[in-house]
């Protein structure tokens, strides 16, 4: 099997625009699914709903939202457009955009049960041990986290790559441009390119096998001690 | 030493925990049954419980005022706290455990990291994973993790209990002689009236949130 060089151009860029988005909403996925956990405060439920709402909404739909939101005529889009020169929508970033959203409450979740996880009482002991709240978080919370946390970072990042429904959306399917695997798979579908459709479905599968075989790994270790 | 517990109201699921007192003798017993209250009681002076109502002062230093909303910050009271449950961090070595008092800093090599090391016979522990010790080298390695914290009192939870009698009378050698080798002053919760009498000067009974009497251990208890 081997890929011609618009195929490898793809995965390069699918690879590179999911790793992005998985880096992208690592420290606001953390601190969300860190305060859902460990805080009871005003509007924490309608977080939690909106957290979840990608997960149940049909891509399609989170696609559109995102392009009113960051097309050049929507608040955000506007905004962008004329104080930074930056445009969104039907560019990379447009795809980078639709992964993290659609990936953030997978990383969430995952990192939740990592931080329900945790011992409580030993960061309490690092406290009486002279540690200060943030020393506490980064030596005794985030490593005993770690599993679910890595398990949430590879559940975002699999589920990055097989975005379709928003990314069509609000990024199109633009040759070199915005088209990642998914939509390759579907544009080579719908020309009758079945050879290229299902090389680049054994790589998908490659990806999202791994990725759920390593998170559950992690889970089940994790639920061990 | 003193440790001036003034109104101290800790409402707890059977009964609230009342107590009014000066605690003055450097090896001091809080002595009762099982869920007598001794554990809120520790709990409360370390600062991991915070109380309907106290005044709890340590040498001078404040470290509970409810009435003025005040609490001094746990990592500020320099308490060594040798809880009951397992608190060594699983995630790092026994060495690391130990240095952790010390802000992260290496402490390998000072006189004072060998002196404890030395007095609780944890040489040969350094290296391992807190995961592969024994229960009574894990409560070595917790004594030893606390005193290494530069605390000026020890609060110990019970630190006998669930070993066997041989390796518990070791022990009891070790924080017998404690006091006597680094001169921290210690509260030391237990219901086993001969840990009482072997390790301390004082004990305070408590019964049901209260302190319903205190004295010679070997007088009160024998």
């Amino acid at each position: 099997m081997s890929f011609s060089p618009l195929e490898w151009q793809i995965i390069r860029f699918t690879l590179a625009v999911c790793a992005f988005s998985t880096l992208l909403i690592l420290p606001v996925g953390l601190a969300v699914a860190w305060l859902l956990d460990r805080y009871h405060w005003p509007g924490k439920l309608l977080v939690e709903t909106v957290v979840t709402l990608p997960l149940v909404l049909p891509p399609v739909a989170t696609g559109l939202v995102l392009l009113k939101m960051f097309g050049r005529r929507g608040p955000i889009g506007h905004f962008l457009s004329q104080h930074f020169d930056i445009d969104v929508v039907f560019t990379w970033r447009a795809v980078v955009l639709a992964a993290a959203v659609m990936s953030f409450p997978l990383l969430v979740r995952s990192a939740r049960v990592g931080f329900q996880g945790v011992d409580q009482r030993l960061e309490q002991i690092a406290r009486t041990l002279g540690a200060r709240d943030l020393r506490v978080f980064f030596t005794i919370t985030l490593p005993l986290a770690s599993r679910g946390i890595v398990a949430g970072i590879v559940l975002a990042f699999a589920r990055a790559v097989g975005e379709f429904g928003a990314t069509i959306v609000v990024a199109g399917n633009i040759p070199g441009r915005t088209t990642t695997l998914s939509l390759e798979i579907f544009s080579a579908v719908q020309l009758g390119h079945d050879a290229s459709a299902y090389r680049l479905l054994v790589v998908c599968v490659i990806i999202a096998f791994s990725a759920v075989w390593l998170s559950e790994v992690l889970m089940q270790k994790r639920s061990m001690g | 030493m003193k440790l001036a517990i003034r109104q101290l109201c800790l409402r707890l699921q059977q009964f609230a925990l009342g107590v009014d007192v000066d605690i003055q003798h450097a090896r001091t017993a809080i002595f009762g049954p099982s869920g007598a209250g001794k554990t809120s009681l520790l709990e409360t002076i370390a600062g991991l419980r915070k109380p309907d109502s106290a005044k709890i002062s340590f040498n001078g230093q404040l470290f509970d005022d409810r009435g003025r909303n005040y609490s001094l910050p746990v990592r500020l009271r320099r308490l060594g706290y040798v809880p009951q449950y397992d608190s060594l961090f699983p995630h790092l070595s026994v060495r690391r455990n130990l240095a952790y008092g010390s802000n992260g800093k290496r402490k390998d090599y000072t006189l004072e990291f060998h002196h404890v090391i030395d007095f609780l016979e944890i040489g040969h522990l350094l290296d391992r994973h807190v995961r592969s010790l024994s229960r009574g080298e894990n409560q070595r390695v917790v004594i030893a993790r606390a005193l290494l914290s530069a605390p000026q009192l020890l609060l110990l939870d019970e630190p006998l209990t669930s070993l066997d009698a041989k390796l518990k009378n070791a022990i009891l050698e070790q924080l017998q002689a404690l006091h006597r080798e680094f001169a921290i002053p210690m509260l030391f919760v237990t219901h086993d009236p001969a840990e009482a009498i072997a390790i301390c000067e004082e004990v305070l009974l408590l019964q049901a949130g209260r302190i319903t009497a205190r004295g010679n251990p070997a007088e009160l208890l024998s």
